[in-house]
């Protein structure tokens, strides 16, 4: 994005990192994208028993522009798809995204041409939370573990060698089903 | 008359609220038990002796209204035993991205194989750790238990496994706990 990622890799660029990811995960805006009845949980979850402010996301954002993180809470038709990605990319870097709920994680229940089977077709999603609806403390979980992403998160130099391994790491997941053809 | 007093009186609700008890349940910390029968993730039980309850019938695949269940049955043999009678399920995959949690699956099921736990941390960040396997699924060992596959131990049939495996034996109690 800025200077940071100029830094060479070394114990400056390791220093750098975590103050940054100190800061951009204590208070991330959320641009909530409530569709359904995800978002009923999602507002229980800013109310005051869960209390999204303990991590300074009580302010969810009503434009886009000034949000670090879209959950996207509930199914998306094929017809808001396209608003969803506009939305996601008037949002500035760096930006992430939650896919809450199941529905919105792989179409769920609603297996059907009206609703894109997983936001991941259209956004690039951080974290999936399943549930139906998940309960508001799914949702904090799910937080944490944003959180966490966010906090080591690398850059610069270190960011490239962190994708290289990830891609490779990904190359290598065996698929969960073993084939052994039709008759067996 | 006293009007002007109203903007005090709203101060006043602001300060009586700093004496309330707080509502806030700091989750990451403070975790709150759910209701007893909340519908969290799957747990595949086992008998007492540690087999596998799982017959591999499919009929909470074939109940699950988002198709979230995948099982692939298999014979028992009796060199290789994983559960009392003819099958088991020797691939058992839960996809949670699609799984509502619905509980239906649990209402099919012939054996009470498949229970549902208060487990709801579920979130992750890559679909493939989304899909549970059955190694995932199964209840751990508990006392008595021995991992299959091996002999039945609670009867010489399946009749008699099933009538010894339902009563309180010295074995102690299966994996779901109410035996």
């Amino acid at each position: 994005m800025g200077i940071e990622e100029q830094l060479p890799s070394g114990v400056l660029l390791t220093t750098v990192e975590k103050i940054v990811g100190y800061a951009r995960k204590s208070s991330v805006w959320p641009a909530t994208f409530g569709l359904a009845c995800c978002a009923i949980e999602l507002m229980a979850a800013g109310g005051p028993k869960y209390d999204l402010a303990q991590w300074g996301m009580e302010r969810a954002s009503a434009t886009p522009r000034q949000a670090d993180l879209m959950i996207v809470a509930g199914r998306l038709s094929q017809k808001m798809a396209p608003v969803l990605r506009q939305i996601y990319d008037q949002m500035v870097e760096p930006k992430w995204v939650i896919s809450m709920g199941v529905c919105a994680s792989s179409g769920g229940m609603f297996n059907n041409y009206a609703i894109v089977q997983g936001v991941d077709h259209v956004v690039p999603v951080d974290i999936y939370l399943p549930g139906c609806p998940p309960r508001p403390e799914m949702l904090l979980d799910s937080i944490v573990k944003l959180h966490d992403k966010i906090y080591n998160t690398k850059l610069g130099a270190h960011r490239r060698a962190q994708i290289e391994e990830i891609e490779a790491q990904r190359m290598r997941t065996l698929p969960l089903i073993d084939d052994h053809g039709a008759l067996r | 008359m006293f009007d002007w007093l109203n903007p005090v009186k709203g101060f006043g609700v602001t300060f009586h609220t700093m004496f309330k008890k707080v509502d806030t349940v700091k989750y990451p910390e403070v975790k709150r038990p759910t209701m007893p029968r909340f519908h969290g993730r799957h747990q595949l039980n086992r008998w007492p002796d540690g087999l596998e309850k799982c017959i591999g019938c499919e009929l909470c695949a074939w109940a699950c209204p988002a198709d979230a269940i995948y099982v692939e049955g298999f014979d028992n043999t009796e060199d290789e035993r994983f559960s009392p009678g003819e099958r088991y399920g020797r691939v058992y995959q839960i996809n949670y991205l699609r799984c509502i949690l619905c509980g239906l699956c649990i209402e099919a099921c012939p054996t009470r194989a498949l229970t549902m736990t208060n487990e709801y941390e579920l979130a992750d960040d890559n679909r493939e750790s989304l899909i549970w396997t059955k190694e995932q699924l199964l209840a751990p060992l508990a006392e008595g238990m021995e991992a299959p596959p091996h002999a039945m131990r609670l009867g010489e049939t399946e009749q008699d496994y099933y009538r010894r495996g339902a009563t309180p034996t010295a074995t102690g109690r299966d994996s779901e706990g109410t035996r």
